[in-house]
């Protein structure tokens, strides 16, 4: 077991190797523009991979944090089923976000929750490798390699949903690993993405 | 007659005419949907007709917006909305804009230690606030977490949750754009409600029209010619529709008809002042017949003055009688007296046919009986009475013997084809009792002027808004509301456990927005006192990422909810659920109706079915006191009923009638071989119509059981003459015979293309079947050449 500290320290590692290396790979890896990322994403096989999402809000001492699977179905069908703290689906197709807690189920549109919307919707569009669909909410950047690299989405009209400041994402090839959201009162999220699971 | 005679007899006429015209012009009309509707209701039905009446429910008007993209018509929705609010016709004007929505939540927010179904004594303790608020935590890490994270701080039990969820039972309307859109978000929605009872159909016009010119105002407002499209539906539009259908129908109709029938007396008299002498009784017994209803009902329906088209069509048969047996004929003396006996009995069992609609419970029908029989006993007593005296000595009338000759020899023809009646008869009767099952079409929609096409979208317009039409009410009536309220508590939690049990789909009642007394009170009173929560919350926060030092604002909303008065109904002002709330509960002479609408699973076909027995059965386990009443509406099942009560009540009234015809046939004829020679005809016509209908696929509603009755009421008119002597009648009669058919074809005739399904009956049934009627009667005669070669 690495403790976290390691773990940080890890991750500050790779970081700081991709700003080394960003300008020279950035020369050699020429081929990899964001079409090309955006390629990788939409041809990944999609299937059930686990995850783990921690939430660290100024009104919290320490950070929550739920674990369960992702279930992507391309185009745009995104599940996540919670295992802890307690049972609870969230399935996202098209438009409408359900939520099905207790044997309850309510459903929400997200046209009617902008910050939901950009929030789970953004996830969907990065999954499915829709470049056109992330434009039209994000100014985008990435930098790195098709092994390693990282996305950052901006928003494009901060008015819309004030909260947000900005999205940044974590992947390897076809895989996302990390997604973190940031917020503007420095509330933020973020949800690793592990392995498929059979 | 003497000139003094006549005189007298004129002047006594235009003294009739012209009280008459006093009572029409003061009579009033309607063309509502109150004739479908019962003259002495059962308590149930007097229920049904207030909501159909005064509810809430007959005050909405549902809108849809298409054409254009999204963004577009939510443009033309705000502007029309807001231009509605703005007028004074509405009490509300919803399209699911985000300043109502927030307006509701604050107000839900404001309220929520009164309105939260979760607070109770525990609710506060250290274990319940603990267990709230973990719930709450859980809630923070759901994908719905953002939603609530700025509440948590004033709400961190999470109250306002436990409100929604009671409310999101109920179906919402799907937003887009910021506005309500249809499930496939090509339509914009809103709901109006129209400040005019449902029952004033001149106000629900003038708002309908106001809808149109707001639509009109926002689509001119936008730039571009993008084509948008306005529906509506709603009780209001259907009313305001069916009264324009039923006025527009009446009119062309009316205008027809007469049309075709001065066509055709023009034809035959030849002569304008004849023609106008031959309209007199028409028109005298349409006066009459009018004046009759409105005196007798207060209130003449369009449908009463649509079935007049047919009166004209049997009055002018008098006229013809008179002229044609006058034409070649020198003098008055042998007139009308020849045959008048015979006009005599065929008016009295047409008065028979019609007069027993009188007893009906139906207002339409009764008003239909009174009109007919008035009319055609003032028509009668003008041919008989007046005319003469305004016709000339010696007038020149058209001769039509040749055409009688020619009739007269076609009537062999005809009779060799007497076998042909039994034929029909039987088939007739074969194909009726084939098809006994599913005969009568056992909806009141059926007599309904509004098309399926519109119940349709009204169906898909409801289901979309999330206000599906309840298949039946909760009542429950008490001395005062809070007792009221208090029992819609109670029976609230059976109902509750009526949906988990699949009986009905949802309901609803004032309770989530305006709890009784008693519950506010007691949800007060759980709220612990500042400094006792304060360490209750701290003891409650001590595992948990959520400290109490964060939570002040909720100490602060606590102490100011303790304080805060309880609600009343004028608390709602201003929210969209306000007049939802207050239109479940009615102020009655004896205190206060609280009525809960139970709804069905959606069904596109209509069938808005509940489980009853199983609600009447739960209902039955409710406590209740003497002093109140729970009663359960079955809004369809009511209705039908209504209608089932209707056919039964027109059953039993044509047999009286028939009966009646029967009786006087056989006094008038005092012969058996005579009565069967009237009856045959006319039986088989009847039986030939409803076989014909049958096979058309029509199924049958109690106007075609009415048309049936009138058919032989109507074509013993000419059966009579048929039977009269023991050879066939003279050709001048018969040729007064065939226009007398033909204009009475016309009358009905018209009817039957009628979009109005009660008219369409009536004419569909006795236009045909007097044709026949005539027809049948002719063949069973015995021709006059065979007889009595001449």
């Amino acid at each position: 077991m690495t403790s976290p500290r390691l773990r940080i320290r890890a991750r500050l590692i790779r970081l700081f190797v991709y700003a080394v290396l960003g300008g020279v790979l950035s020369a050699r890896a020429a081929g990899f523009d964001l079409d090309a990322l955006m390629t990788l994403l939409s041809d990944h096989p999609h299937g059930r991979v686990s995850f783990v999402e921690t939430r660290h809000l100024a009104l919290l001492d320490r950070p929550i944090a739920a674990r369960g699977d992702l279930v992507f179905i391309p185009p745009d069908r995104l599940e996540r089923h919670t295992q802890a703290p307690r049972q609870e689906s969230a399935i996202l197709d098209g438009d409408t976000l359900t939520l099905i807690r207790e044997g309850r189920r309510r459903e929400l549109s997200l046209s009617q929750h902008p910050g939901i919307a950009l929030l789970i919707g953004s996830l969907r569009a990065v999954l499915s490798g829709d470049r056109a669909r992330l434009e039209r909410d994000f100014v985008l950047s990435h930098a790195g390699t098709p092994d390693a690299w990282i996305l950052d989405l901006l928003p494009r009209a901060p008015e819309a949903v004030p909260s947000l400041r900005r999205i940044h994402l974590v992947g390897s090839r076809g895989q996302v690993e990390r997604v973190e959201m940031i917020e503007t009162d420095g509330d933020r999220s973020v949800i690793e993405i592990g392995d498929a699971l059979p | 007659m003497t000139a003094r005679g006549r005189l007298l007899r004129i002047a006594g006429w235009l003294t009739a005419v012209g009280m008459l015209l006093v009572l029409v012009v003061k009579a009033e009309y309607s063309a509502d949907m109150s004739v479908f509707l019962p003259r002495s209701p059962t308590p149930e039905q007097a229920l049904l007709v207030d909501q159909l009446q005064e509810g809430t429910v007959s005050r909405l008007t549902l809108v849809a917006i298409s054409g254009g993209d999204g963004a577009q018509r939510a443009q033309v929705s705000q502007a029309m909305a807001a231009r509605l609010r703005a007028s004074r016709a509405f009490d509300l004007v919803a399209n699911g804009d985000e300043a109502a929505l927030e307006r509701d939540r604050v107000w839900l927010f404001e309220h929520r230690y009164l309105l939260s179904p979760a607070v109770d004594a525990q609710r506060f303790e250290v274990a319940g606030l603990r267990e709230a608020l973990m719930e709450t935590l859980d809630w923070l890490v759901s994908p719905a977490g953002m939603l609530i994270e700025d509440l948590v701080p004033r709400d961190p039990t999470g109250e306002l949750i436990q409100i929604l969820e009671r409310l999101d039972r109920g179906q919402q309307p799907r937003r887009e754009h910021g506005i309500w859109v249809s499930r496939d978000g090509r339509q914009a929605l809103l709901l109006v409600l129209t400040r005019a009872s449902g029952a004033d159909l001149d106000a629900q016009e003038a708002a309908l029209a106001a809808i149109d010119a707001a639509f009109a105002a926002a689509d001119d407002a936008l730039p571009g010619a993008t084509a948008f499209q306005l529906v509506k539906s709603g009780p209001g539009v259907f009313a305001v529709e069916s009264r324009a259908t039923i006025k527009g129908e009446v009119m062309r109709i009316a205008l027809l008809a007469t049309l075709v029938i001065v066509t055709l007396l023009l034809f035959v008299y030849r002569s304008v002042p004849v023609l106008l002498l031959g309209l007199l009784p028409v028109a005298t017994g349409a006066l009459a017949g009018i004046a009759a209803v409105s005196l007798g009902f207060g209130v003449v329906h369009g449908l009463t003055i649509g079935f007049g088209a047919t009166l004209i069509g049997e009055a002018v048969d008098y006229g013809i009688y008179l002229f044609v047996q006058r034409g070649g004929l020198d003098s008055d003396q042998s007139t009308l007296s020849d045959l008048w006996p015979t006009i005599r009995i065929g008016l009295l069992t047409s008065v028979c046919g019609f007069g027993v609609m009188l007893g009906s419970g139906f207002p339409g029908l009764a008003q239909l009986g009174l009109y007919s029989t008035t009319g055609l006993i003032a028509a009668a007593l003008v041919t008989r009475l007046v005319l003469p005296a305004f016709l000339p000595a010696k007038p020149k009338l058209r001769d039509l013997t040749p055409l009688g000759m020619v009739l007269g020899r076609a009537l062999p023809a005809l009779a060799r084809l007497r076998w042909l009646v039994p034929v029909f008869c039987v088939t007739g009767l074969i194909v009726t009792w084939v098809h006994r099952d599913g005969l009568w079409n056992d909806s009141l929609l059926a007599l309904s002027p509004v098309s399926p096409q519109a119940q349709a979208l009204d169906a898909r317009l409801r289901a979309e808004m999330g206000a599906p039409e309840a298949s039946a009410l909760l009542v429950i009536e008490a001395p005062d509301l809070e007792t009221a309220l208090r029992q819609a508590e109670r029976v609230g939690r059976v109902l509750d456990g009526l949906v988990e049990e699949g009986a009905i789909a949802g309901w609803d009642g004032p309770a989530p927005f305006l709890p009784s007394l008693a519950t506010q009170r007691a949800r007060l009173a759980s709220l612990p006192e500042p400094a006792v929560l304060a360490s209750r919350l701290a003891v409650a926060t001590v595992e948990l990422p959520l400290k109490a030092d964060r939570l002040e604002p909720f100490l602060a909303d606590v102490e100011r909810a303790r304080a805060e008065a309880v609600i009343g109904p004028a608390s709602l002002a201003g929210t969209s659920f306000a007049l939802a709330v207050t239109s479940m509960m009615i102020e009655t002479g004896q205190g206060w109706r609280v009525s809960l609408p139970l709804r069905a699973p959606f069904d596109p076909v209509g069938q808005l079915g509940i489980d009853a027995e199983r609600v009447r059965e739960a209902l039955a386990s409710v406590e209740h006191s003497n002093v109140v009443s729970l009663s359960l509406l079955e809004l369809k099942a009511e209705s039908d009923a209504l209608y089932a009560a209707y056919l039964n009540e027109a059953i039993v009234l044509s047999l009286i009638g028939l009966a009646a015809i029967l009786l006087l046939l056989s006094i008038a004829l005092r012969s058996l071989a005579r009565l069967w020679r009237v009856l045959l005809p006319l039986l088989t016509a009847v039986l030939t119509v409803t076989g014909a209908l049958v096979l058309a696929g029509e199924s049958l509603i109690l106007m075609h059981l009415v048309g049936l009755l009138l058919v032989v009421a109507v074509g013993s008119n000419y059966a009579l003459f048929f039977a009269r002597g023991e050879a066939a009648p003279a050709p001048r009669t018969l040729a007064s015979l065939l226009f007398a058919n033909l204009t009475t074809l016309a009358g009905f005739g018209l009817l039957a293309t009628s979009s109005v399904p009660v008219l369409q009956a009536i004419g569909i049934t006795v236009g045909p079947g007097a044709v026949l009627a005539l027809l049948f009667a002719a063949m069973l005669s015995r021709p006059r050449a065979a007889v009595n070669p001449d």
